[in-house]
């Protein structure tokens, strides 16, 4: 009896360790499938939900590899760059396993088991299905593995201590997945993260409860509301907000630029009944906005916008032509008819240049040839003599702050972001 | 209303939205700048405003009181041609020509800014310029020309 113990103790120790090593929350043992492994039309699914959730933007530099992360993202607490998303093994995601990967879009928890910064947008990605998730791993873990280590991030005390993520994910962030009335729904709050953009944020960088869709900016650029607050001259039609997305312009409503010339670049590659789902959700929403009065403009007394408009803008304004042959009609645009000046002065001083190697509208800036008081004057003429909406509170600070934004303004004057032509190819 | 052309003060009469290309072709016979689209598409009506490359063709004139404007015709003659001008001249960086004081006035605003650019810089500042002779690579080796001297 005595001389039994000791086998049983041993037998004890082995049989803890091997369970404990089935519950380690390293899951590096867990096995990560081989390229080949992947069957095509899950890949290929993983491409359009990709394109959808447009992981493309946020982590391919200019002039970069696709996926290899290292675009700054500026937020008010520092700059936190986009990661390596490649199936390389070193620097990329190569060693991360599916429930890896269904981890970091559920909870924001990366394979280390540290929080990301919620500039990955998890707040949305957390109601991706477990399905989709699994498409998408597929997909980027059959693109070329780049080997590229990101930069690191910039941001000051106590922002740069991960472990102060739980503080604000315990207020701020509730895991999904949510169940969605309708795919249009699920694909716009959830893989789209249009809110991430088109929502208000709050001191703490979170969007503002109660607020989807109410309006918000990125990057330089306003993203107007397009909910039931939408200051669209036109109401959009399902067709039309289809369209648009697809093409990224739309005759009778604006032209997609600043970071959302990105998103319909990459929406252009998205079959049109998942557009279309899209936008009836969102033209559902518009089309439930209360009547609107229309405001008295402000008095063009001394205002000598009328002759600058004539001379600068009109020739190709005034054009019979309609986008994307001729400019657009200006009584319909977003820019002027919308809740913030801040994207038409964008285009006033820096002009829409077409993407690198593509063709595409060509508008010259007017930064230099106009004065800033000239400007104010064309914008405040343009308000008061197209739309019905009143003037704009603040002109003045919108300047400021199209010119702030600066040379990063006119980078997404451009369409698309840059990316070097062997991804475009790729894509393709 | 005055204009300030070439270190001149010029007294003009023109409605206030009147493109600036015209009130220097017809009024003061200055023709270096061309008419090739109206629509700020081609470059070749580029003239230079307070340092900066303008489109002449889509500057109301109204905007342009008390600054300074520079032409073709301001950076040197046919005597006597400006830096820019002569590395033109040099590489004979012109076919039909259209094109070429719209470039020579673009290369002459980068150079002040970037007096040693280099061709990734002078083609990024050229390209809302078009030529349909197919004159650019001279254009570039004369810019590049220029900017090493």
């Amino acid at each position: 009896m005595t001389r039994n113990w000791i086998p049983a103790y041993v037998g004890m120790t082995v049989a803890a360790l091997a369970i404990s090593a089935c519950v380690s929350t390293d899951t590096s043992t867990q096995a990560v499938a081989a390229k080949a492994s992947f069957d095509p039309s899950l890949v290929q699914r993983g491409a359009v939900l990709s394109a959808i959730g447009n992981c493309r933007s946020c982590h391919t530099s200019d002039n970069g590899k696709s996926f290899a992360g290292g675009v700054p993202l500026r937020t008010s607490f520092g700059t936190v760059y986009s990661t390596n998303i490649t199936p390389d093994a070193q620097t990329g995601i190569g060693a991360w396993s599916e429930a890896d990967f269904r981890r970091a879009m559920r909870e924001g928890v990366d394979r280390a088991g540290r929080h990301l910064y919620p500039v990955f947008p998890y707040d949305h990605f957390t109601h991706v299905t477990d399905e989709d998730d699994r498409a998408i791993y597929a997909y980027l873990m059959t693109r070329p593995a780049v080997h590229a280590k990101a930069p690191a991030n910039e941001l000051a005390f106590p922002f740069n201590i991960r472990a102060a993520i739980a503080i604000w994910k315990a207020r701020y962030f509730k895991p999904g997945p949510k169940h969605y009335a309708t795919r249009g729904e699920y694909l716009v709050d959830g893989l789209g993260h249009c809110g991430s953009c088109h929502t208000p944020r709050n001191l703490a960088g979170a969007e503002k409860s109660g607020q989807a869709l109410d309006g918000g900016e990125a990057e330089g650029w306003h993203a107007y509301a397009i909910n039931e607050k939408s200051q669209s001259p036109t109401p959009w039609t399902v067709e039309a907000m289809t369209g648009y997305l697809k093409r990224g312009y739309h005759a009778e409503h604006g032209i997609s630029r600043g970071p959302m010339a990105a998103v319909t670049d990459e929406l252009a590659d998205v079959p049109e009944p998942e557009l279309r789902e899209m936008a009836s959700y969102l033209v559902a929403l518009m089309a439930s906005a209360p009547k609107r009065t229309p405001t008295p403009p402000a008095s063009l007394a001394g205002n000598g916008g009328a002759a600058l408009y004539a001379a600068a803008c009109a020739s190709c304004h005034d054009d019979s032509q309609p986008l994307p042959f001729g400019g657009m009609a200006l009584p319909l645009s977003m820019g002027v008819a919308g809740e913030s000046p801040l994207n038409l002065l964008n285009v006033i001083l820096y002009g829409l240049p077409p993407a690198a190697g593509s063709t595409g509208p060509v508008m010259p800036g007017f930064d230099g040839a106009l004065s800033d008081a000239q400007i104010l004057e064309l914008a405040a003429w343009m308000r008061a003599r197209f739309t019905r909406n009143g003037p704009w509170p603040d002109l003045e600070g919108a300047l400021r702050k199209a010119r702030k934004h600066g040379a990063e303004g006119s980078r997404y004057a451009a369409g698309g972001n840059g990316m070097d032509p062997a991804s475009i190819e790729e894509k393709r | 209303m005055k204009l300030h052309v070439n270190g001149k003060v010029h007294e003009v009469s023109a409605d206030p939205d009147t493109p600036l290309l015209y009130v220097l072709r017809d009024d003061l016979g200055l023709n270096g700048a061309k008419y090739g689209c109206g629509l700020g598409q081609c470059g070749s009506c580029t003239v230079i405003v307070d340092g900066e490359a303008v489109f002449s063709c889509v500057a109301p004139v109204s905007a342009l009181e008390g600054r300074k404007i520079t032409t073709l015709e301001g950076l040197g003659t046919a005597e006597h041609p400006g830096p820019v001008q002569r590395a033109f001249i040099e590489e004979q960086a012109a076919q039909c020509g259209f094109c070429i004081p719209g470039m020579v006035m673009r290369a002459t605003a980068l150079l002040a800014k970037e007096p040693h650019a280099d061709e990734a810089s002078i083609r990024k500042a050229l390209q809302p310029h078009l030529c349909r002779c197919g004159t650019h690579m001279r254009i570039i080796r004369a810019v590049k020309k220029a900017a090493k001297a």
